[in-house]
């Protein structure tokens, strides 16, 4: 990896673009920058690969109750005369900045720039070097049909800002996002990601899910609709979670009346005293700090114990409904989430669902009825019928449509003891930060419509 | 650089002995306002510029992108490129002829006049959303509105080592207005938004405001709404859910790619395979669905695709019956398919990929009154809220904002909450009635998800007011 994006010449370009600013005007800067190598494989063979330079900086201009931002493409190569090239391209849009703030009203809600304090953590990996990638993932896998993408390589988010802010967090990784197709079309989808690439993990996770495709040999079973004890692994739960940052937790959907969570938040209905969820960026797998710089809680509980604490609120909605923020992100979607485990034994899984559905993946989530909670996707991937306890074969995808209020709810049996880590795996735009930890979890009488 | 400083730093860069190497060049000039309750609530720039590399070589694509736009960026990425190619050549694929990337005529494609740089303001862009606010606000129920209006200028300058060369430029527009009513027992929302290829002249005032009006009203009049039955009945589907319904149960399906297996990790397969084209019956014979680049303000249309490409109408599926796949030059050469112009990439950051682009549903003749007057007991649905389908896209669920029953061939009461859901291919055969051109309308979405690394990229889909038969429909928590 070519060492693009000094931490140096951030902190230095954004002096000197500081010094740029007029009496009575405030700038945060936020700096997304990576450098990473897709592979993207299908039947174990490249489709196509690329190499991505990619820095975004963002500059937030205050300036008289008003403000507004830029987004500018920004790469800090070494080549002689960059530096002021770089400068004088940031100074330009600044100026724009300035001009199109002026033609903006007041806003009653802006947030004041503030000193939020220092960050730096930079974390070291290795990563599968370049001229092998394509081999080590692909050398042994020949005989089977594995398809997905590879990405890997060197991440950062930092934040400055003019009252004297600095901030910075790097992180090297890579992720194997793959799934196994047999020739009946049946698959199973897996991980595999780090800092350190281990050669022999890979291959290991490679067996396993070989394993788990051979369980899908038997013809599909089709499954009437109706409502059925299911076990929803731990992907599965990600996916739903993901549901989470899609207009639930964010205190603003909250205050404008569309939240999932806002009958729980006016004690209309309850959750099960079993789900507990947080923010949790002991997980290290992101910055604690937002695109201004503001700090969350290393550990923010958001439901504990089926009671809300609190939603995730921004220093805009804050300032917009009089609450306090907690350091959530504009978005206030969830970037380091963790549902904590319950008591189920992974040995006792199959027992615990007796009869009824073992669903490893979902699919395609949206809410049917956001207010009510409800939501509806589709099962994929490695999903069995279970009779006594036993998996029979694997099913013909099924719809879901259910509320969160049942099976995060009075429905929920348990939650597993183990959890797994996703790395977030999102690339819209730029490659994505952060990623969570849940547990799988066994529900009952869980609602399949099609 | 300008463009004939970045032609000579191509040409010196470039080695000979490697098959074919492109570069674009791509420029964005944004402006993203978004109103809440009428006052500004987040006001964007964006002056993005990015170059990519595409390296065609003994039928391997490698691509590099790179913010660094100088001749040492340039150079750098034309070296990345060639090294990944190197090392994925033991990996081929597919063995891509050069006739994926057929050389085209420079044509310098005039920018639109109304073009970004006159001068429209955040501030002005920002007017226009708070005066629909202040309308939305007086409707008595209202309890939050919001509008959100966008204006993206995208200029790529495409140059190829086989003497091609380009210059395009196009305007996007994106805009929404939502309301929020609230009654003793629940709240409603109503929206309105489109993504059309035009320009700032769009933010009219008076079109604004009378939208904004409808809006609200409509979500109040929503919350005294009762609950959308839960029954099989006749569905009349108006065109601003009908871009869902092609676009999940027709588009999708139909992308080359998926049905390669290119996306089996991620956006999934098609129930479609490649000996149902020319074979299969689609949907009913009311169903003419085209690939259309060349409707003027429609979201995806352009003269060449990202691989330098003509673009032009054609038949995707004719009478109800399958026609040709959504498939570019390298689809078309993996399948032995026919297939369009629509090898597209979301900027430079990311390869071409099979994107849909415009895909419409041709007017039949029926006027809305003739298709009303046909139900005894039906439903019309307006506005999407809620998608889903499955990876093979068969099984489908979609929820609306706005609906209103027809009884005995008369269109009565407004219901809130309603839902359908289907199977594809049984679905499209009991499209009853197309409606006519009048009933016809553009629409667009700037966020049509696909591929790995992922790209969201604009879309286009026009279609009339059309009836179904017989579709399972249902309602609200
Ligand atoms: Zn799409």
């Amino acid at each position: 990896m070519e060492n693009y994006f000094k931490k140096e010449t951030f902190y230095n370009i954004g002096q000197d673009l500081f010094k740029n600013l007029e009496k009575d005007e405030d700038l945060t800067i936020a700096l997304s920058g990576e450098e990473t190598n897709y592979v993207r494989f299908n039947g174990a063979k490249v489709r196509q690969s690329l190499n991505v330079i990619q820095g975004d900086f963002i500059m937030t201009l205050n300036s008289k109750n008003k403000t507004a931002s830029l987004r500018v493409g920004f790469a800090d190569c070494k080549e002689e005369g960059q530096y002021e090239r770089n400068l004088n391209r940031l100074k330009d849009g600044l100026k724009e900045l300035r001009v199109e703030t002026s033609t903006l009203p007041e806003d009653p809600y802006l947030v004041p720039t503030e000193n939020h304090g220092h960050y730096e953590k930079e974390h070291v990996g290795s990563l599968p070097s370049t001229n092998k990638l394509m081999e080590n993932i692909l050398g042994a896998n020949q005989e089977i049909d594995l398809v997905g993408v590879y990405s890997g390589g060197r991440l950062l988010r930092a934040n400055l800002n003019s009252k004297g802010q600095k901030q910075w967090f790097s992180t090297i990784n890579f992720l194997v996002d793959f799934s196994l197709y047999d020739k009946n079309h049946n698959a199973v989808k897996e991980q595999y990601g780090g800092a350190n690439w281990n050669q022999e993990a890979f291959s290991q996770q490679i067996k396993l899910a070989k394993k788990q495709l051979e369980l899908m040999a038997k013809p599909k079973i089709k499954v009437p609709r109706g409502h059925y004890k299911t076990y929803f692994g731990p992907a599965a739960v990600h996916e739903i979670l993901g549901m989470m940052s899609w207009g639930a937790v964010s205190g603003s959907s909250w205050k404008k009346g569309e939240s999932a969570l806002g009958q729980l938040a006016d004690g209309t209905k309850k959750l099960s005293p079993k789900f507990s969820l947080q923010e949790n960026f002991e997980l290290g797998l992101c910055p604690p700090f937002n695109e201004r710089g503001e700090i969350s809680k290393e550990k923010l509980s958001i439901i504990s114990n089926g009671n809300l604490e609190t939603f995730l609120i921004s220093s805009k909605t804050a300032q917009e409904y009089n609450l306090e923020d907690n350091g959530a992100s504009q978005y206030e979607g969830l970037r380091s989430p963790s549902i904590l485990p319950g008591d189920l034994k992974e040995e006792d899984i199959l027992k615990s669902i007796g009869t009824g559905l073992y669903l490893s993946n979902l699919h395609y989530l949206n809410w049917s009825d956001q207010r009510g909670g409800r939501m509806t996707g589709m099962t994929r991937f490695a999903c069995f019928w279970v009779e006594n306890g036993e998996l029979v074969a694997p099913i013909e995808d099924l719809r879901f449509d259910e509320s969160l209020y049942k099976f995060f709810g009075e429905n929920l049996i348990d939650l597993t003891q183990f959890t797994e880590t996703f790395p977030e795996t999102g690339s819209y735009q730029n490659k994505g930060i952060g990623g969570s930890k849940v547990p799988g979890m066994i529900v009952k009488d869980f609602a399949f419509t099609l | 650089m300008n463009h004939e400083q970045i032609k000579k730093v191509f040409k010196e860069v470039c080695p000979s002995g490697i098959d074919f190497i492109s570069l674009k060049l791509i420029k964005t000039k944004a402006k993203l306002c978004s109103v809440k309750n009428s006052f500004p609530h987040s006001n964007k720039l964006v002056m993005d510029e990015g170059v990519q590399i595409e390296v065609l070589h003994k039928g391997q694509f490698s691509y590099a992108a790179t913010h660094d736009v100088s001749p040492q960026g340039i150079k750098a990425a034309v070296n990345k490129a060639i090294f990944l190619n190197e090392h994925s050549l033991k990996w081929n694929l597919y063995p891509f002829s050069l006739k994926t990337r057929p050389s085209f005529e420079l044509r310098n494609k005039k920018t639109s006049s109304k073009d970004l740089k006159t001068k429209t303001t955040l501030g002005e862009i920002n007017d226009v959303l708070s005066l629909a606010c202040d309308v939305m606000k007086k409707e008595s129920g209202i309890i939050h509105c919001e509008g959100h209006g966008s204006l993206r200028n995208i200029e790529t300058y495409y140059l190829t080592t086989n003497g091609s060369e380009d210059l395009n430029s196009k305007n996007l527009l994106d805009f929404s207005l939502k309301a929020i009513a609230k009654n003793d027992n629940d709240i409603q929302t109503r929206t309105w938004g489109n993504t059309l290829q035009l320009g700032p002249s769009f933010f009219q005032k008076d079109l604004f405001k009378k939208e904004a009006f409808r809006v609200a009203r409509e979500a109040v009049e929503l919350t005294h709404a009762p609950e959308c039955p839960t029954e099989t009945m006749d569905l009349i589907i108006l065109p601003d859910q009908m871009i869902l319904q092609i676009h999940e149960s027709i588009g999708h399906p139909l992308e080359l790619d998926r049905i390669l297996g290119d996306e089996r990790n991620y956006a999934g397969l098609s129930f479609i395979k490649k000996e149902n084209f020319g074979e299969y019956q689609y949907g009913s014979p009311k169903l003419n669905i085209t690939f259309d680049p060349t409707v003027e303000t429609e979201a995806a249309s352009y003269s060449l695709d990202d691989t330098g490409v003509k673009a032009s109408k054609e038949f995707i599926i004719k009478e109800g019956k399958l026609l040709r796949g959504l498939g570019s030059l390298e689809s078309q050469e993996r399948t032995n398919l026919k297939g369009v112009a629509c090898s597209r990439m979301s900027s430079w950051n990311r390869p071409p990929i099979d994107r849909m682009a415009n895909l419409n549903l041709e007017p039949g003749v029926a006027t809305f009154d003739s298709m009303v007057s046909q139900v005894k007991r039906g439903i019309v649905m307006a506005t999407n809220k809620s998608w889903s389908i499955d990876d093979y896209r068969n099984k489908f669920q979609f929820g609306c904002e706005y609906a209103q029953l027809i009884e005995d061939g008369r269109t009565t009461k407004i219901v809130k909450n309603p839902n359908y859901r289907g199977i594809t291919t049984p679905f499209w055969h009991n499209l009853k009635e197309v409606g006519d051109a009048k009933s016809r309308e553009i629409f667009g979405t700037a966020y049509c998800g696909k591929g790995e690394p992922n790209q969201a990229i604009e879309v286009g889909h026009a279609s009339p007011a059309c009836l179904f038969e017989n579709i399972e429909v249902f309602g609200g928590a």
